[in-house]
């Protein structure tokens, strides 16, 4: 006999009647509906009263999820398997290799993957106030993947429009309607530019693996993806890019290579001729390496070589005044050559920027490492940072005692700062700098245990 | 700078990022007006590389005053910076999400200020659009190894993921291309969220209404082949922090150069297979019920010819054939080509009935990798056949067939 069953429901009312007038499936073509049957539909014998028949939940759930599918064959297969639940077999769904059951399952993972892929893959276009969509699932899933729209976007005005169902929420109901065409898909907003921006700018042209890609974003939906217009451009660029990806490595080459095996003062101070990392050294501009005895108890880091000795003179003044023995002192500097820019024509002294300092941070850290002093002194929120890290506030914590390394620092202002201050400043400057330096001599002497929980912050 | 360069910039800086799911948040948030989680792991476009697009994954800035080697980002690099405000990462994410383009939002910064300064903006993101939105799609943020434990509680209480990256796998490697991280306080900051999770744990069971603390867990991202570590030290590392902090994932990103890459590290196109190998032996270790020194001994490198699974099973002939038909479901995981599925499949099935090649068949198990492996009732791989010297090349799936032939 041929049983309409356009839908589930349909097919559940039918089935139940034939269970119970025990129609078997080989007697029993279902007609689905979408193509006109050769032979009128039979009339369904009558539902016997009493209660209906059990049948394993997951049997329900299973088909719920296989009536979405496309193959006509599914009501028929429905069918055969509830027959068999229901007549000796009742385990039937753990029998994942049996032929019925195999195809239901492979129906349902199908159907599965089409919703989660309309999930994913419609993309709304705003058309005044209105959410619209144009989606092309395989299955006849709209009905069954509407409510999850719902439920993410409750307060917009939405619509999803497929080739054979649409759907819209108005806020207050879903309410499903005819299908539509392609030629009636809404136009493109003004956010899918950005999301392309966005989707060129996350491709990785190093990495290109194109059929995981078709894998999971199938070709038939590029259509209705508005990046997907993006992909061949995005291949044909590739090898370019990477190409210039690798040559590009200009790189900031370190003062790391350079590093002698030997670490002691005059190792390094040897080594160091050879050192090319940031280009500021040369064989005519060598690196300045620090002077003073090895013994050291103070150690001071400026931040590059004084070219007119005017801070240096300062700095001497200082020291007197905080009562320290300049000679007793290590001088030395966190980039080991002065900086210059041109500025029309002439060439005058800059700032090295974190690139250098970044470099030549390797000959600072050894240096200080073979020295061993019991204090540091940072000059500037240059040289603090080389000494201790980048993220040190120098505004904020000068004249702290901090770790440094095993040892201890105390940062304060750099000498030719008071130069540039204004006059009223200046005095507190000068003073601010003589305590810490006095402060430092203090310490050099008294030995320190730094507290511990600073530990784990030191950079070196 | 308009907020489309911006986005150019800043998304293009967040590339190099391994993780992008959107999954582990179980529930989604009470009270939300936009957006949910309960379509755990939705991709919502794939890019070329193969890899999802799921959340828009972004950097607040990409200043950085750190300088570490392998990021495109550290402060000696010459890569063009940007700066988005919170607004229009707000802006953007909930645009991008109305339009159903992504699951949520992915968030880090580069480190400017201070590390607490930084924190306390990505958190500021995460706080608007929780709260100025009622977003309720998903939040992965990026911890600052070595925020403060507020700043760390508060963003596990807006985010449904929190992920401290643990950068590269020991200590040593850490020191010397990222002289300005310390291990301790990644794992410190790593503590703290665990810490957050198992005390929300312990609450929800003395049945106390806890507020939520990153639902979706922690995860962490350890970068491969900058440096000469061995995979069996990496995985030795990411064993260990499945155990004591609990991760949910670990992401493995074979290092890749960046246009602007430090000249000390390989100018080498990405060890993408061995990546892909890292995360099967992952895998093995999480789902399989493998042990790290079973896949790989310390001082050595996964095989890349083979996958781990049957590179272990190749390498211990001696607990093969598997009778499908009686073995445990622990020997079952170990057969190559036999996946966790169809090892709950075969038990149900044999419950009922014996299982033949055909039903191995129809539950499309890789008979190629399987075949010597295995007894069935009609099935039984003469031992010689285990024993031949050819057998790898013959269960061996082609080289780099997920790869696409790039490599
Ligand atoms: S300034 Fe430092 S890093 Fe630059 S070349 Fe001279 S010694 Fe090397």
């Amino acid at each position: 006999m041929i049983v309409t069953a356009p839908d589930f429901a349909a097919w559940r009312g039918a089935a139940r009647a034939l269970l119970a007038a025990e129609v078997s499936p080989a007697d029993v073509l279902f007609d689905d509906g979408t193509a006109p049957g050769l032979f009128a539909a039979a009339e369904l014998p009558p539902v016997p009263a009493g209660p209906a028949l059990e049948v394993p939940r997951a049997f329900v759930a299973l088909a719920e999820s296989v009536s979405c599918h496309r193959d006509p064959q599914r009501w028929g297969r429905l069918y055969r398997a509830l027959w068999r639940l229901t007549r000796g077999e009742p385990h039937l769904l753990d029998l994942a290799t049996d032929d019925d059951v195999a195809w239901l399952f492979r129906a349902e993972k199908s159907v599965r993957r089409d919703a989660h892929k309309m999930k994913a893959f419609v993309r709304f276009r705003k058309v005044g106030e209105h959410f619209v969509a144009w989606h092309r699932p395989d299955h006849r899933i709209v009905r069954r993947v509407a409510p999850f729209f719902r439920r993410r976007f409750p307060e917009m005005h939405w619509s999803v429009l497929t080739p054979d169902d649409s759907v819209t929420w108005d806020r207050e109901g879903l309410h499903f309607g005819p299908g539509v065409s392609a030629r009636d898909a809404p136009p493109p907003d003004v956010l899918e530019d950005m999301w392309k921006t966005y989707y060129r700018a996350t491709f990785n042209p190093a990495r290109i693996k194109l059929k995981a890609m078709k894998k999971e974003l199938p070709v038939r939906h590029w259509a209705t993806l508005p990046e997907a217009a993006l992909i061949p451009d995005l291949l044909a660029e590739a090898a370019d890019r990477v190409a210039a990806m690798v040559q590009h490595s200009e790189g900031t080459p370190s003062a790391a290579d350079f590093l002698p095996a030997t670490r002691d003062l005059d190792g390094l101070r040897a080594a160091a001729r050879d050192c090319t990392a940031c280009g500021l050294c040369g064989p005519i501009v060598p690196p300045v390496f620090g002077t003073g005895p090895a013994d050291a108890r103070i150690a001071l880091v400026g931040d590059q070589p004084d070219t007119s000795g005017a801070a240096d003179e300062l700095l001497d003044t200082a020291l007197e005044e905080a009562g320290i023995d300049r000679a007793a002192v290590y001088r030395t500097t966190a980039v080991k050559q002065t900086a210059f820019a041109e500025r029309d024509g002439a060439r005058e002294p800059r700032r090295a920027n974190a690139r250098e300092v970044g470099a030549c941070r390797p000959w600072l850290l050894a240096e200080l490492a073979a020295l061993r002093p019991a204090v540091i002194v940072c000059l500037g929120p240059l040289a603090a940072k080389a000494v201790l890290g980048p993220l040190f506030r120098f505004t904020e914590r000068r004249g702290e005692v901090l770790p440094a390394g095993g040892t201890i620092a105390i940062a304060t202002h750099f000498p030719a700062t008071i130069l540039r201050a204004p006059e009223e400043a200046r005095a507190e400057i000068w003073a601010e700098l003589v305590t810490h330096l006095a402060r430092a001599l203090e310490l050099a002497g008294a030995g320190y245990h730094p507290p511990s929980h600073y530990s784990s912050r030191v950079p070196y | 700078m308009d907020t489309r360069r911006k986005l150019e910039v800043l998304a293009d800086a967040a590339k190099y990022d391994a993780s992008c799911a959107s999954s582990g948040s179980k529930s989604t948030r009470r009270g939300s007006r936009l957006g949910s989680t309960e379509g755990m792991g939705i991709c919502h476009s794939y890019t070329p590389d193969g890899r999802c697009v799921s959340l828009l994954k972004l950097l607040l800035t990409n200043y950085c005053v750190y300088d570490c080697k392998f990021c495109v980002n550290r402060v000696s690099s010459d890569t063009p910076r940007a700066r988005f405000t919170v607004a229009e990462v707000i802006d953007l994410t909930v645009e991008f999400y109305r339009r159903n383009y992504i699951e949520g939002l992915f968030l880090s910064s580069g480190i400017v200020g201070s590390i607490d300064g930084t924190m306390e903006q990505l958190v500021a993101v995460a706080r608007g659009l929780r709260e100025g939105h009622g977003f309720g799609g998903y939040i992965h943020l990026k911890l600052i190894p070595g925020a403060s434990a507020e700043l760390v509680a508060e963003a596990g209480r807006w985010a449904d993921r929190l992920s401290a990256n643990i950068e590269l796998p020991t200590a040593q490697d850490l020191h010397q291309l990222a002289p300005e991280k310390t291990r301790a306080d990644i794992t410190g900051t790593m503590t703290t969220v665990a810490d957050g999770i198992a005390e929300r744990a312990a609450d929800r069971k003395a049945g106390l209404k806890a507020p939520v603390f990153a639902p979706a867990g922690q995860s962490t991202q350890m970068v491969v082949g900058a440096t000469p570590t061995t995979d069996g030290v990496i995985l030795g590392t990411a064993d260990e922090l499945y155990r004591t902090q609990k991760l949910r994932r670990v992401y493995y990103s074979a290092y890749s150069p960046t246009p602007h890459a430090d000249a000390r590290l390989p100018a080498l196109r990405p060890p993408l297979l061995r990546e892909h190998r890292l995360y099967q032996a992952d895998w093995l270790l999480r789902f399989y019920g493998f042990e790290v020194s079973e896949v790989v001994a310390p001082g050595a490198n996964l095989a890349l010819d083979v996958d781990p699974k049957l590179a272990w099973a190749l390498a211990n002939r001696d607990r093969f054939p598997v009778d499908v038909n009686a073995a445990p479901r622990e020997l079952l995981l170990r057969i190559p080509g036999v996946g966790v599925r169809n090892v709950e499949r075969i038990l149900a099935v044999r419950r009922h009935h014996a299982l033949t090649v055909a039903d191995l068949r129809a539950l499309r198990v890789n008979w190629k990798s399987a075949a010597p492996f295995v007894l069935t009732g009609d099935h039984n791989p003469a031992l010689r056949k285990l024993d031949t010297v050819g057998l790898k090349k013959s269960v061996q799936p082609t080289l780099f067939d997920d790869l696409d032939g790039y490599a």
